[in-house]
């Protein structure tokens, strides 16, 4: 059955991650996210593609999301309680936690904008009642068929890669990840897994970033140059992620530096959120895991809070406040304030969407700004970009998708001109099939499937014992008659070949079942019947040193019946000499090379000899050959060195 | 499959301990150590008493021992020395280098763990939860440093027998004192050991592979081992293992509700093809009712009412949950704080020595609501709550940390950003006081009596419980709180006489009778394993199999199910090359055999070998000539039968008679047939081959 993958958003953009993969009569709906930069029906994605009755319960099997950031669940109170999904939504704990925060915040931001309420506060809440919270690593049963699990995936406190396998076929859906450790996370985390589909994010699908410690260092002296000579330093964030990374590094900085300025929160909000960090230390980088015990690290000692009276206070200070990209709310009433005075500091993260002041900022260097038609800002203070994106760049892509060799990889989350050059390196490096679909695009991919069958117990002992065959390459043959150097290659291959001697059999109205050869005719009721090869082959012999063939001719019999085991060693000789493959061995009284089964024969008429009529008799001795089926190959490659070559007596 | 039940073990701090094996592999479930039967050691004597001083330990004791060899017991027939710890009794017996895998389901279950992991050879891999493995480190790295008081007080030892496991010291010891190092059948001082050390516990820890809950973990691609919450303890889990040769799943003590850690996860081991069911926690309560009851066996049923039962039992497992028994557990709680409170306002101190976690964070908690609430002319409110471990600290953090491993109702605490237990805030107020010894500056600078105080060991042997008991034991407004499962005779043996008020409770720590009949309903495994020893009544179906077993008796149990089953991928079964046989059809299989993932998959192998082999290899049923002859002249070879009687041609026997076709055209070849064999002969190999595809087509083969 094939595997399809419906991007409903973020396909070839970034925004509103929503994809729905089918497999196996499984439909598993991976984040539900909303789009930023729209204010319309394009903000959420088209669920109407999932179920065109709107049936949503039926249609899906469950939804998973992978992080807190809007873009991944701002969609889901929506569709579970506006268009009234009722199936399971599983989460990672701390994004279980955190996403309410982030929910309110952005509904709260939607009321303040004017703009129609797309779910209240109450919906939020129930939506995240309804939550299963998953730990990493934890195999959850979704129903009889569907596993799913959760791997670490950096990015944000408690992003998640989800594993789902349905049957024989398993995909793995990243979100967000980031494959290197930051202040405060850990790097992804996932084990070798066999997957039909991976689909991942490729936000940097064609940069790589370099080393982030000079940014952090060029950040800090900004700040440390900044407070003083007693500037005011505003740092618009978000709540979450980004405000604790920063706040980690200031606070470090602080301690080594025994800075006394105030660093501050601007509303209960990240306070709030420091709480939930503390208890979900867990989920952070192993450096500040291992401390929690001395010094929980969320536990800031610098950190006050804010109220609005501190800000024209006097005197350098710190302050974290949102929304993250001077959209508006605190952050923007602050920098009105601050922005004219030549000494403060803004610091702005690496990406700001279009339209809000922190793009206008980022792009060029005004010195006025216009809010709106009344409000003008003039902006005399510094600006400081400070990206600390939490994803991966192209080559953590590359590494990912290497280390898991899935069958096929789908880009979501990206730029489109980049995500075409991702593509090419993954088909052509990796040679692993890619594609990028747009929003509303499907793309079907074939999955593995597995054929059940008993396995009868003689044939999984029989697999169970090695079973070694040695082959010598069969390359060397000519040169090594040729020139000597090459004589020494002759390379032993090794091949342990266990299930050959097995069958599957299948009946009608039977499970299929595998089974020993030894086992089938029993079976079957039915007697072995043997079909082998037998040829007498010729071979012309040459008396060196003893001169007068007539000689043998009289005593030919007598004569040969002495040297037979001579006779045999000679061949064996000759054999092993321009023989490439198979092991000769000597019993005496014939030779055997696997079932290939050689003696002399001495018999006037053998029934095995075609044509009796060769002329000379007197010097030809004849080798009775019989091998079985399986050697055929191997007998006629003796039969024709025999045929060719001539024994020397002595 | 083989399982023993090693021991039945004694309550929550003594679990079962078995050995399974399964699909070949030896696996351990838990390690625990006997901590009751370390009251038979004397804690370490206050420094100023008088009465003992080394040189008269030596000899007198033994002289006076044997005197009162039948009197009541005194503190003084307590054995004076470093004491050693008893493990499970048969343990040892075992070899630890042929141990393959160790689950650990608890953190008690683990204490015994580095005696296993220091001895000579062992090389298992130790599986436990990640809260497991941190709780049981600490609760480890704290026994190590309680015991070093003893050591410091009697000096570094020579290493070999001590003192007291010399036989005339053992027989001379109180028959109280003998039973316990001996067992009842004089076989157990083998399970004696030596306290390992700091160093040991580190490496212990080193080698547990950790687990998220249900994490899958895959041991030699063959077993995959699981764990599920059991509700006991934070962190405690039941595991299911599953190879190709059935699902297991092992219940060891469970707790179906819990107001602390995250609740028994039984739908988790629904359906398996084996349950091991060791939770002997109801022993106990069963023991006290024998008197009264007829003695009725494990009823195996077959009973006439079964069916109608049968009807039931999903209602029976939806009560299953609704009794889980914490209101009773909170009415305990609330008793002991009751105590607590009426003891401080008489004006004595509260010594608290439960090492139950749960039960002491819930503790705290209450006892603080309670502190705050009852309002009387002495100020409770200051009454200091002291928390006395070298480990406290830390497991207290951690207790803040680990949401995953919670009930439903501490979970919800996390989503709505509150600290999930109590006793966070309460030390940030300085309203309990946590601190590493008894002895530590800032204990002695901050102490106050009244106080409450809880500390570490429940045994009344270890730790900073004996300093206090000392110090209280003749105050009668004082009150001592203990966990039941102790005989509070011998562990106050030292303190006498005691004037303290003694409180000893008991907690639940496992399945109850009543719920064990409903509980194996739900989970309808194929076959059960069963202690003999609980005579409860366990009818759940009538198809399944029901073994009982005995401490310390190998059970055989025959395989599970009855065929191994074997996948193979689509791709490389589609290149198989299909012959059909009457009613079957047969391929001859090609690729590798592995076993990945405790399943057998057939996958398409590394393309080294050559052997494309296009011949049939085996052939049966005999030829038709005349077929034969109409085969090969298809392919242009003529030829013509001779009848041939036997022995005429290679001088074949008589009884053997072979039949011969001669093939003239292209060239001359022979094909000789006889009852089982057919031989071919040809000087040509491209005409030998045609003669064996002529072959194929008239006999069956593949």
């Amino acid at each position: 059955m094939p595997i399809e993958c419906l991007v409903l958003g973020a396909g070839q953009e970034v925004g509103k991650s929503c994809v729905v993969v089918s497999i196996n009569g499984k439909r598993i709906m991976f984040d539900c996210g909303m789009h930023m930069g729209y204010a319309d029906s394009n903000r959420y994605p088209d669920f109407s593609r999932i179920s065109d009755a709107g049936d949503f319960n039926s249609a899906l099997s469950c939804v998973i999301i992978t992080h807190f950031h809007l873009d991944h669940i701002g969609a889901l109170p929506y569709f579970t309680q506006v268009l009234g999904y009722k199936g399971p939504v599983y989460m990672t704990y701390p994004t279980k936690a955190l996403a309410p925060i982030m929910l309110e915040d952005y509904r709260k931001n939607m009321d303040r904008r004017g703009e129609e309420e797309q779910f209240t506060s109450q919906h939020i809440e129930e939506c995240m009642k309804r939550v299963i919270a998953v730990d990493l690593k934890q195999t959850v049963q979704v129903d009889k068929d569907l596993q799913i699990r959760a791997y670490y995936a950096g990015h944000v406190l408690g992003a998640a890669m989800f594993y789902a396998k349905v049957g024989d076929a398993a995909i793995v859906y990243t979100g967000d990840y980031n494959t290197i450790a930051d202040r405060h996370l850990g790097a992804a985390q996932i084990e070798r897994l066999q997957l039909d589909l991976l689909i991942t994010e490729s936000t940097y699908a064609n940069s790589v970033r370099d080393s982030k410690y000079n940014r952090e260092g060029e950040f800090l002296k900004a700040v440390h140059k900044c407070v003083a000579a007693g500037g005011k330093v505003l740092i618009p964030t978000f709540a979450l992620g980004r405000a604790q990374e920063i706040c980690l590094l200031l606070e470090d900085y602080w301690e080594r530096m025994n800075l006394k300025v105030p660093i501050y929160f601007s509303a209960g909000l990240t306070i709030q959120a420091n709480m939930y960090y503390k208890m979900l230390v867990n989920w952070t980088s192993q450096k500040v895991k291992e401390t929690y015990v001395t010094h929980n690290a969320f536990d800031f000692k610098h950190v006050q809070t804010f109220d609005r009276s501190l800000i024209n206070a006097p005197g350098p200070c710190v302050l974290f406040a949102t929304p993250g990209m001077l959209s508006g709310g605190y952050s923007l009433e602050v920098f009105m304030q601050w922005a004219p005075c030549e000494g403060n500091l803004v610091t702005l993260p690496g990406y700001c969407v279009v339209g809000t002041i922190g793009y206008k900022l980022m792009s060029g260097k005004p010195t006025r700004i216009n809010l709106d038609k009344d409000t003008q800002i003039d902006v005399r203070c510094q600006v400081h970009q400070l990206s600390f994106s939490a994803h991966t760049d192209a080559k953590g892509i590359m590494d990912l998708v290497k280390f898991l060799s899935p069958k096929n990889a789908i880009l979501v989350h990206g730029e489109k001109p980049k995500m075409a050059i991702l593509k090419e390196r993954i088909e052509s490096e990796l040679g692993i099939p890619c594609f990028y679909p747009a929003n509303n695009e499907t793309v079907s991919i074939s999955s593995t499937g597995h054929v059940k069958a008993h396995a009868s117990d003689t044939f999984i002992q029989r697999c169970l014992s090695p079973n070694f065959k040695f082959l010598k390459c069969g390359v060397p043959d000519k040169s090594a008659s040729g020139s000597k150097c090459t004589e020494g290659i002759s390379r032993l291959q090794v091949v342990d070949e266990r299930v050959a001697d097995s069958i599957l059999v299948e009946q009608k109205c039977k499970k299929a079942k595998v089974i020993h050869q030894d086992e089938l005719l029993l079976m079957l009721g039915e007697k072995e019947h043997e079909v082998k090869f037998a040829y007498c082959c010729p071979i012309r012999i040459e008396k060196s040193v003893q001169t007068g063939s007539k000689d043998l001719s009289s005593t030919d019999n007598q004569h040969l019946g002495l040297d037979k085991r001579s006779l045999l060693e000679l061949l064996s000789v000759k054999l092993s000499n321009k023989l490439s493959e198979g092991n000769i061995q000597d019993f005496g009284e014939h030779l055997q090379i696997e079932s290939f089964h050689v003696s002399v024969c001495l018999k006037d008429k053998c029934s095995h000899r075609t044509s009796n009529s060769i002329e000379n008799q007197s010097e030809l001795v004849f080798f009775c050959c019989n091998w079985s089926v399986a050697d055929e190959k191997l007998a006629w490659n003796i039969i024709s060195i025999m045929e060719c070559c001539t024994l020397n007596t002595t | 499959m083989e399982f023993t039940c090693l021991s039945k073990g004694d309550g929550f701090h003594f679990p079962p301990c078995s050995m399974l094996n399964l699909c070949g592999f030896r696996i351990l479930l838990d390690c625990p150590i006997d901590f009751s039967a370390l009251t038979i050691f004397s804690p370490v004597p206050p420094a100023f008493s008088g009465r003992f001083d080394v040189e008269s330990s030596q000899t007198e004791p033994v002289v006076r021992k044997r005197q009162r060899i039948e009197k009541q017991l005194d503190a003084n027939d307590l054995i004076f020395e470093e004491p050693w710890y008893k493990t499970v009794k048969s343990l040892h017996l075992w070899d630890a280098s042929f141990i393959d895998i160790v689950l650990i389901s608890s953190p008690m279950g683990m204490l015994g763990l580095p005696f296993l992991t220091r001895s000579k050879g062992f090389a298992a891999k130790v599986y436990a939860t990640e809260a497991t493995s941190r709780i049981g480190q600490l609760l480890m790295e704290d026994l190590v440093s309680m015991h070093m008081e003893f050591r410091q007080f009697y000096g570094p030892k020579d290493s070999g027998c001590p003192q007291w496991m010399r036989w005339e010291e053992l027989q001379v010891l109180p028959s109280a004192l003998k039973e316990i190092a001996l067992g009842k059948d004089c076989e157990e001082l083998g399970a004696w050991m030596p306290l390992y050390s700091a160093a040991d516990v580190k490496d212990c820890t080193r080698r547990v592979q950790t687990l998220k809950y249900a994490e899958e973990a895959c041991y030699n691609g063959t077993l995959i081992i699981k764990p599920f919450s059991s509700g006991l303890e934070i962190g405690a889990c039941n595991w299911t293992i599953s190879c190709p040769q059935g699902n297991t799943a092992c219940i060891s003590n469970s707790i179906f509700g819990s107001s602390h850690a995250m609740e028994f996860d039984y739908d988790a081991l629904q359906g398996n093809d084996l349950l091991v069911y060791s939770d002997f926690s109801s022993l106990k309560t069963m023991e006290d009712a024998e008197n009264n009851t007829n003695n009725f066996g494990p009823v195996t049923g077959t009973s006439s009412n079964l069916r109608e039962e049968d009807n039931h039992w999903q209602e029976a497992a939806a009560t299953l949950l609704k009794n889980d028994g914490t209101s009773e557990e909170a009415e305990k709680l609330a008793f002991i704080c009751t105590c607590s409170i009426d003891s401080v306002k008489a004006g004595g101190s509260v010594l608290i020595a439960i090492d139950r976690l749960g039960i002491l964070l819930q503790l705290l908690e209450q006892l603080s609501i309670f502190l705050e609430s009852s309002t009387l002319s002495v100020d409770l409110d200051h009454v200091p709550v002291y928390i006395i471990s070298s480990v406290a600290e830390k497991l207290l953090a951690y207790m803040n940390i680990i949401p995953e491993w919670l009930c439903k109702q501490r979970q919800e605490k996390l989503f709505s950003g509150e600290p999930l237990f109590g006793h966070v805030k309460l030390m940030k107020e300085r309203k309990i006081q946590v601190f590493s010894a008894v002895h530590s500056p800032e204990l002695l600078k901050n102490w106050q009596e009244p106080c409450i105080v809880f500390s570490p060991h429940w045994s009344l042997r270890l730790g900073a419980v004996v300093h206090l008991l000392r110090r209280w034991c003749s105050d009668q407004n004082s009150l001592l709180v203990l966990e039941s499962g102790l005989d509070a005779n011998m562990a106050l043996l030292p303190f006498k006489p005691m004037e303290m008020k003694i409180l000893q409770c008991s907690f639940t720590s496992g399945i109850g009778l009543q719920k064990v009949q409903p509980l194996l309903k739900t989970l309808q495994p194929k076959s059960l394993l069963f202690p003999k020893d609980l005579r409860c009544p366990i009818k759940f179906s009538e198809s399944n199999k029901i073994y009982l077993y005995h401490e310390n008796e190998m059970l055989c149990i025959p395989r599970m199910n009855h065929s191994t089953e074997i996948e193979i991928v689509t791709d490389l079964a589609y290149t198989f090359k299909v012959k059909s046989w009457k009613q079957e059809s047969m391929s001859r299989l090609r690729g590798e055999l592995f076993m990945e993932h405790g399943k057998y998959r057939l996958l398409s192998g590394s393309k080294t070998a050559n052997s494309q082999q296009q011949r049939l290899l085996l052939h049966w049923g005999s030829p038709d000539l005349e077929k034969l002859l109409t085969e090969l002249s298809k392919k242009g070879i003529d030829g013509s039968i001779k009848q041939v009687n036997g022995g005429a041609i290679d001088g074949a026997e008589p009884e053997n008679p072979a039949t011969t076709l001669l093939v003239h055209h292209p060239s001359k070849a022979l094909i000789e047939v006889r009852e089982a064999c057919t031989v071919i002969t040809a000087a040509d190999e491209n005409l030998a081959s045609q003669i064996s595809d002529a072959m194929d087509s008239v006999l069956g083969g593949i």
